[in-house]
């Protein structure tokens, strides 16, 4: 044995210990750091550790938490894997956990968190808050006590790291995605007055009103789905398999959509075809009256095809440069022409990539929120609908959790068809061998009809984003189009004294704190979840990737919602505060990081970590000096899809941003609702610039030491 | 099953083996990848895991480095329990098909690296891998990365990393099967005389009969997850216990026999007309194994009856198929041997020094 278990097992229990005794049990309201609050610690009502609260404050039922804390120090002196020390290990974890989190719930700030407490108990007649540092700490200490005991028993090979590592991230995913989705499918049965009732559900379930939102809904996703992957296909075969010329151009676009907040190509498409627009007011010269024809299902459907055009083609470009072209070479050596060789093996080998892409663009049309809210008009879709019954004057609680609940099941049903379903029936194999043989060019009829579809979809898309930056320098549009900085004063003013006193400044910083903040934590938790996918094996390895793909298919709206429900009360109150939304966007976008792990891992062959760790590393270190390394492009990928999401991100934090902490993009949407287009206009133009920069530096910073691969 | 009179088991009085496998299992699921399996390797030998893919080979040797844990059973590595140990922990290091070297590193930071995980300072460890890549014929190679080495070079980084580190057992996954014919020879025989100068125990997996018989002090022969034989090169060549042995280390015809009389060691036997005496070693039905070159083709009213059925001139020898009542044969003759052609008539004898009786498969 090269390092010393005991040591680091007995510096566990202390790690537990010491925040037991000396961090503050509970939140503390105004930051954990502000050095205001020091003269007051530790005999302070809401600053006490738990031997202050329990002495001072009566808070009795924290001092039962220390036996499981100490439990272990009886089997210190075993050897590791001694069945019984393992065993000590385990049960003190999870009784701590029981008691941790037990007490957490039953006493709630009004006292017993169950109403029949008080009829069977009596009132208890005191209280307590939010759990704080020294809940948290403590609690993950449980937690590795479970995954220690688990290691030694020969888990996983029985490396701790990657136990506790496997042990953080499980009990986070159901803090921050089973534990929040759980609250929702309670409270959908909640009735107005309090208490649950079957009723409420089916009444809410019964409206036609809901019925015909969902079905909306429905529609709106088979259009958008089927739409932009028959797009997204044209540009795929577009950009491969003809002499198209600006393929690289193509594909630099396609980044367009993801640095766009998701409402700003609808704001694009109001300033165009709105009924002050650019092209209503030239149709209106011939005659055609100015409606508002684009709000409702043709504007939404046209924002969403243009947002997620590029996402299909993503996806559909690997699709079809994964069909081999020795396989389109055989079937013409084999007599087939070029349309019998695309009918007959091209496209029967694309069929599951397109379907997976469908569905992909199902899922986002379904979760899209932010094109809804602002071109719906009267087409309520369901995370609008949501939206309106948590903010709207009646705030139905009830009726938000049941929509919740159908949308949930649509992209649940989505997620799961394109896991089972597509998943198994890809044909496409990359092989990692180098492929000869040219891509068999298009069918003459379909070249063309590529290109006729493919081409003016391009124009238009390059009209809309110039949209974005012409519309930020016009006055009034559609009435005044003289240029002016107007726009960018009102929210980027800095005066001569450079005071910064444009309206949006809070916002941006607030914005880019906490998309500096949550992209970090992304990629870690992403890339450490592929690592333990592509790399470990163990019990509930199935179970583990589902869970942490699942948050990829909950809508935002669905995230947001279940957020302010689970997290507004004890025993963990963040709602108000910048943890929430790090929190959401970090569970909200870890599947990419996952995403982008797993492809870079399965290119690196496994036995360079077992090489590692035969050599002596441990895990840690084997993770360190090669799994990191070889990382690096997955690592730029997740931290930049994490820093963009975060920038980007509406439909969940529309419900969790408060006055403190306010978002750049709930700014610029509540501008829009106030009919100031062109300050919304604006800071959105400056927000795709700022990303542009951001992501450009991160790829700079990390790919300047290029990684010496194997060329041969 | 150990038939073989100077199979060598560590297991002699005193001595600690080096590494030791009691009863080991290992299961994937409801697929026992490894059935009970005990095995004892002394310090200082060099014994090769063989078999056909999916015996179970590549699994004992990951669950010696600790890759993979065994299901039951202990594993003790100079005497020290290691079952429960995960890889970091054990004194083993291994050396890999693909050479597993790290692309991001100098092929001498790949070399040093277990050194200074291992907490090493810098320096001393450098210095250390500069002894080791001389070791291996590498010296003033450390600056290149592992890509700008040729396929040879690169597996003699794998063994000089390893190495360096001086472990209690090395470890070897197929490691030639990467290299060409040529190379393949001229790397197992330089495996070979590293482990007989710096005197390392190693547990040597491949697929390739030829090499484990250049290369083992013993051989370890594993069959659908279990060991079939462990014994020297030679008991396993010229005492196979099974006809699986003998098929699988070089070739042999599997015949039926009838046992007419059993004695204290020899026994007669009857292969169609054929009479004569070889050693029963003990099996209660057992079918003969005979080599092709024990096979005498001659007169066609001697032995059996035969006809040729395929006859294929390869330049230092013949290679025939004969067809006999017993089944057909595979039989090699000098080239010098008179030519046979496809139809002859043969009578078909067996030179006693290539036949031995074993177990039916």
């Amino acid at each position: 044995m090269r390092e010393a278990p005991r040591s680091k097992a007995l510096r566990l229990i202390l790690v537990g210990l010491v925040a037991y005794a000396l961090l503050p049990w509970y939140a503390v309201e105004d930051g954990l750091f502000d050095p205001a609050l020091l003269p007051f610690y530790p005999a302070d009502f809401e600053l006490g550790p738990a031997p202050w609260q329990i002495v001072l404050f009566g808070r009795w039922w924290l001092a039962a938490i220390v036996a499981p804390l100490v439990a272990p120090l009886a089997v210190i002196r075993r050897p590791r894997s001694d069945p019984l020390a393992t065993r000590v290990w385990i049960a003190s974890g999870v009784a701590g956990l029981v008691v941790g989190l037990g007490q957490g719930f039953l006493i709630g700030p009004l006292g017993w968190g169950i109403e029949a407490f008080d009829t069977w108990f009596g009132p208890i007649g005191l209280a307590q808050y939010g759990m704080g540092a020294g809940a948290l700490v403590v609690h993950t200490v449980f937690v590795l006590y479970i995954t220690n005991g688990l290691a030694a028993r020969g888990f996983v090979r029985g490396d701790a790291f990657v136990v506790g590592a496997l042990g953080v991230i499980v009990a986070s995913v159901f803090v921050f995605v089973f534990y929040p989705v759980a609250t929702i499918l309670v409270r959908a049965f909640e009735r107005p007055t309090g208490g649950l009732s079957v009723l409420v559900f089916l009444e809410n379930l019964a409206s036609a009103k809901v019925w015909l939102v969902a079905g909306r809904t429905l529609l709106l996703g088979l259009a958008a789905g089927g739409g932009s992957t028959l797009l997204g296909f044209g540009f795929a075969l577009l950009v491969t398999r003809t002499s198209f010329r600006f393929k690289r151009t193509m594909r630099a676009l396609t980044i367009l959509p993801i640095i766009t907040p998701p409402f700003v190509v609808g704001l694009a498409l109001i300033l165009l075809f709105g009924r002050a627009g650019a092209v209503t007011v030239w149709l209106s010269s011939f005659g055609i009256p100015a409606t508002r024809y684009i709000f409702g299902f043709p504007g939404i459907l046209l924002a969403q095809l243009l947002s997620f055009t590029p996402i299909a083609f993503l996806v559909l470009i690997g699709v079809v440069e994964g069909v081999s072209p020795s396989m389109e070479e055989a079937a013409q050596t084999l007599r087939a022409s070029r349309w019998t060789t695309f009918r007959t093996v091209s496209f029967p080998l694309m069929r599951p990539g397109i379907a997976n892409a469908f569905l992909l663009g199902f899922i986002e049309s379904l979760a899209d929120f932010g094109n809804p809210l602002v071109l719906g008009g009267d087409y309520d879709v369901l995370a609008t609908e949501i939206y309106f019954a948590v903010a709207g004057a009646q705030s139905d609680i009830a009726r938000a959790a049941a929509l919740a609940m159908i949308l949930l099941a649509f992209t649940l049903a989505a997620f799961f068809l394109q896991r089972g379903w597509v998943g198994k029936k890809s044909y496409t194999t990359v092989t990692g061998k180098a492929d000869s043989g040219a891509p068999c060019p298009l069918p003459a009829p379909i070249d063309a009809l590529v290109r006729a579809a493919v081409l003016p979809w391009t124009a238009f898309t390059a009209t809309v984003y110039a949209m974005i930056v012409f519309g930020g320098f016009v006055k009034l549009w559609g009435r005044d189009h003289s240029l002016t900085f107007e726009h960018y004063e009102d929210v980027f003013r800095i005066t001569s004294d450079l005071q910064l006193a444009g309206g949006a400044w809070d916002s941006l910083f607030t914005t880019v704190t906490i998309a500096l903040v949550a992209a970090p934590l992304t990629a870690l938790i992403g890339l450490a979840t592929a690592y333990l996918l592509a790399r470990q094996r163990f019990v509930g390895h199935a179970l583990f990737e589902m869970g942490t793909m699942l948050s990829f298919a909950i809508p935002g709206t669905v995230i947001g919602v279940s957020y302010v429900l689970a997290f507004n009360v004890p025993p963990i109150e963040l709602t108000g505060s910048a943890i929430i939304l790090v929190a959401c966007f970090v569970f909200r976008n870890m599947p990419v990081g996952v995403r982008a792990g797993l492809a870079t891992l399965s290119q690196i062959d496994a036995s360079l970590d077992e090489a590692s760790l035969t050599l002596g590393a441990t895990a840690y270190g084997t993770v360190r000096r090669v799994v990191l390394p070889l990382l690096r492009p997955a690592l730029v990928a997740a931290l930049v899809y994490g820093f963009v999401r975060a920038m980007t991100a509406v439909s969940a934090v529309i419900f969790l941003v408060s006055a403190d902490h306010n978002l750049a993009t709930t700014y610029i949407l509540g501008r829009v609702e106030n009919g100031d287009y062109g300050p919304a206009i604006a800071y959105s133009s400056v927000l795709i610039v700022l990303m542009m920069i951001v992501i450009a530096s991160i790829e700079l910073v990390l790919k300047k030491r290029d990684v010496g691969r194997r060329s041969a | 099953m150990k038939l073989s009179d100077d199979d060598e088991q560590g297991r002699l009085a005193g001595v600690t083996p080096a590494v030791e496998l009691i009863d080991v299992v290992k299961r994937f699921g409801d697929v026992v990848a490894v059935e009970p399996t005990s095995l004892a390797i002394e310090e200082g030998q060099l014994v090769t895991l063989l078999g056909p893919s999916g015996c179970g080979k590549t699994t004992t040797l990951r669950m010696i480095a600790g890759l993979e844990l065994a299901s039951e059973g202990t594993i003790r590595i100079d005497g020290q329990d290691v079952t429960k140990l995960p890889a970091t922990a054990r004194d083993v290091s291994m050396v890999f098909q693909s050479y597993a070297l790290f692309p991001h590193m100098s092929v001498l930071d790949n070399v040093a690296y277990g050194l200074v995980t291992s907490g090493r300072p810098k320096v001393e460890a450098h210095r250390i891998a500069e002894a080791g890549l001389a070791r291996v014929g590498l010296e003033g190679l450390g600056q290149r990365l592992p890509s700008a080495l040729s396929g040879g070079q690169q597996q003699r980084v794998a063994v000089a990393r390893a190495l360096v580190l001086e472990p209690k057992v090395l470890l070897f996954d197929e490691p030639l099967s990467n290299l060409d014919a040529r190379l393949r020879r001229q790397m197992r025989e330089d495996i070979r005389s590293l482990q007989r100068e710096v005197g390392f125990t190693a547990v040597y997996v491949t697929h390739d009969q030829d090499e484990a018989l250049a290369i083992s002090d013993r051989i370890v022969l594993m069959n659908r997850a279990r060991i079939a034989q462990d014994a020297t090169p030679h008991d396993l060549f010229e005492r196979p216990t099974s006809a699986f042995a003998a098929r699988f280390i070089g070739e042999a015809n599997i015949v039926d026999v009838e046992v007419l009389e059993r004695g204290d060691v020899m026994a007669t036997i009857a292969v169609g007309a054929l009479r004569f005496e070889v050693a029963h070693r003990g099996i209660e039905s057992p079918v003969l194994a005979a080599r092709p070159y024990a096979v005498r083709l001659g007169d066609a009213r001697e032995g059996l009856r035969g006809e040729i059925l395929t006859a294929t001139y390869l330049g230092d020898h013949r290679e025939y198929v004969v067809r006999t009542d017993q089944g057909e044969l595979f039989v090699t003759a000098p080239a010098g041997d008179v030519a046979l052609e496809r139809g002859a008539a043969v009578g078909v004898t067996f030179d006693l020094g290539g036949v031995v009786l074993v177990e039916p498969e």
